[in-house]
């Protein structure tokens, strides 16, 4: 006679080594089946202590820490740093400089989606599309190096503006034994010009791109068939959770920082919030999908206007902003300001601020608390990511094993960010 | 948003004037500080009530105020007696203040939780001190808003700061075993222990750590008339 052995709950270990746990996401599941019973997500894998690293150094040291936080949307994360120093400070960028940033936010956001998008459908099973997305991150991170230097981590946004204007010529790409003559003709040719036609260019083309994701996704069954009604959040769990961003969106409330707190120069945009309505994953791809085109609609206008409008892109007040390198070689002062910003940097007055910008994942905020010294007292980074990954267990509870797998692509997890 | 704010500022005083009290401290307009035995019922007024509708907690975290207003370098002294290119080892830390700040904390651990109202668009901040220095305790406001959970396990691994009713208080983001809360001012930026591997042992072994901790930059708080309140709006000219 044959024993039925007891079937019992069982525990798994998914990750931090596991590929679709985008980065080092340890997750402990408790299995009956392969239904999970409960999700227990172990962070920190990643914790580089951020906050107190900052508390440890003048303000404008931190800039670039902040790419590293989310190290898929950079310039969004400068921003919210860089607006809470602000107003401590009490100071406004020039109008220009705000439109650079406008521009770069939405790039950035543009980034994000895309490296989301391409590994959300790689986890799910759909491979092109990661490899379409990632052609188009590629000039995107070009627009980034040819103004910063820096493919990802760009230390652009400083205090009082932005670190340098944009710049006239694009860099090329050079012959090599590698590209024929037809291929370097073909991939120079938006490269001709400022980066600025560079932009244009890419917001020409993009819409079309954007198309070509939906072709093999938005209708697919397989796609549908591994998203539609996973992981619903209803809009009073989402707002119960502290969610933010598309993940709020998704769920059908109206919710856009852009819009309803606008920053910068973001009430002169036109551009509309898109919103699911049964808060799944399928919802929330949708959202995201819908604002790569909204993102493209944003660039347009700030190009057209910074095309038109050249200026100042930071602020003349050298107590905070370094003087130009030229200036130093014959003037005492500047000389002065430069060496003590760079050594002491500079005296915030005694407060407190809570800054947030609507970054691809979501809220992204930095409370800041200064006590009238050259370091700030506490840097509080708000990431979206860690209020979306704290609901995981709610998300996956009742679900099969592979659409864990869907779930921590439709938060858009990325563990700089969560771990700080 | 500032009409919206007074309207705010009024409808909290009228509702919840005996237990909040505001502060004015910084650019934010609507800062309030509660006391620890109101903090779970004002919480949930905040969130239920009509006017304010605060159904989100942004986030929450926790503070040290033990070397608030505390410098490093007395720019004072440094003038007439030189200064050694600002390398500081450890513990050279003044602890006396320069001047009063604005801002006097009433005790060293806070919690600051940040909360928004997506129907009514309205933020507003609330902070309050655990009144034990030693063993800080607060009541966790988890079943007020779910967001709070890992919000508050944080403030837990970081400050040490215990939330009373939490149903799950663990570590979060240090290591798995780890000594001490490592946010707290008092804790070394190097921390306290290293580890590597030990061939010999075949295993990872902790070791007091090696490095001296130093401050290359030292903090600093200079007389800024720039933002001194009554020179401000050309109160001086």
């Amino acid at each position: 006679m044959a024993v039925v052995p007891e079937i019992q709950n069982f525990t798994i270990n998914f990750g931090p080594q596991h590929p679709a746990a985008h980065g080092v996401l340890r997750l402990v599941l408790e299995m009956d089946g392969e239904v999970i019973q409960s999700a227990d997500p172990h962070i920190g894998l990643l914790h580089r202590a951020t906050e107190k690293l900052a508390e440890t150094k003048p303000f404008n040291q931190s800039i670039g820490y902040m790419d590293r936080l989310d190290y898929v949307s950079m310039m969004c994360n400068e921003h919210g740093y860089v607006l809470a120093i602000e107003k401590l400070l009490g100071i406004e960028p020039p109008e220009r400089a705000q439109y650079v940033r406008v521009m770069f936010d939405e790039i950035t956001r543009i980034l994000n989606h895309l490296m989301w998008l391409g590994t959300h459908a790689l986890d799910v099973g759909a491979m092109t599309v990661f490899l379409y997305c990632f052609r188009e991150r590629e000039d995107l991170m070009d627009c980034y190096e040819a103004v910063s230097g820096t493919r990802m981590h760009a230390t652009y946004y400083r205090p009082g503006g932005v670190f340098r204007d944009l710049p006239e010529r694009m860099p090329k790409f050079q012959p090599s034994q590698y590209r024929s003559e037809k291929d370097l003709k073909r991939l120079n040719t938006a490269r001709s010009g400022s980066l600025l036609d560079f932009i244009e260019d890419f917001t020409d083309r993009f819409p079309a791109c954007v198309d070509d994701y939906e072709t093999l996704l938005t209708d697919n069954r397989i796609w549908k068939q591994r998203t539609v009604n996973i992981g619903v959040v209803t809009p009073e769990r989402a707002k119960q959770l502290g969610f933010s961003g598309p993940m709020l969106r998704g769920s059908g409330i109206i919710w856009d920082l852009r819009k309803m707190q606008p920053y910068e120069v973001y009430d002169r945009m036109d551009f509309d919030i898109p919103i699911g309505t049964n808060g799944d994953c399928y919802d929330r791809y949708l959202v995201r999908v819908e604002e790569l085109r909204q993102s493209t609609r944003i660039i347009k206008q700030c190009v057209d206007w910074l095309r038109d409008n050249p200026g100042p892109v930071i602020l003349d007040d050298h107590k905070i902003t370094p003087p130009a390198r030229i200036e130093m070689k014959d003037d005492m002062e500047s000389l002065i300001h430069h060496f003590k910003l760079f050594t002491e940097g500079y005296c915030v007055p005694e407060g407190e601020a809570y800054a947030a910008v609507e970054h691809p994942k979501g809220e992204f905020g930095v409370y800041l608390i200064s006590d009238g010294a050259n370091k700030p007292y506490r840097v509080k980074i708000r990431a979206p990511g860690f209020a979306h990954l704290a609901s995981m267990n709610e998300m996956v509870v009742g679900h099969m094993l592979a659409d864990v797998v869907a779930v921590i692509g439709t938060q858009d997890i990325v563990f700089g960010e969560i771990d700080r | 948003m500032t009409t919206t704010n007074t309207a705010l500022a009024e409808a909290i005083n009228a509702e919840l004037g005996a237990v909040l009290e505001r502060v004015d401290i910084g650019p934010d307009a609507l800062v309030y500080e509660v006391a620890p035995a109101n903090l779970r019922e004002t919480c949930v007024t905040l969130r239920d009530s009509a006017a304010f509708k605060f159904e989100v907690l942004v986030d929450a975290s926790g503070v040290d105020y033990l070397d608030y207003g505390h410098a490093e370098w007395e720019t004072r002294d440094a003038t007439s007696g030189g200064f050694s290119r600002g390398a500081h080892r450890g513990d050279e830390f003044s602890r006396e203040k320069l001047a009063p700040t604005r801002y006097e904390p009433k005790h060293r651990f806070a919690v600051v939780y940040q909360l928004l109202s997506v129907e009514l668009n309205q933020r507003l901040r609330l902070r309050t001190f655990c009144e034990d220095d030693e063993h800080p305790m607060i009541d966790s406001v988890v079943d007020v808003w779910a967001a709070a959970n890992w919000y508050e396990r944080e403030a837990f691994d970081l400050y040490g700061i215990v939330f009373d009713g939490h149903p799950d208080l663990r570590r979060i983001l240090t290591d798995y075993g780890f000594i001490g809360h490592p946010f707290r001012k008092d804790f070394p930026v190097s921390g306290n222990v290293e580890m590597r591997y030990d061939p010999e042992k075949g295993r990872v072994v902790y070791e007091p750590v090696s490095i001296e901790p130093r401050t290359q930059i030292p903090k600093t708080i200079r007389e800024d008339n720039r933002y001194s309140a009554d020179l401000k709006d050309g109160g001086s000219a």
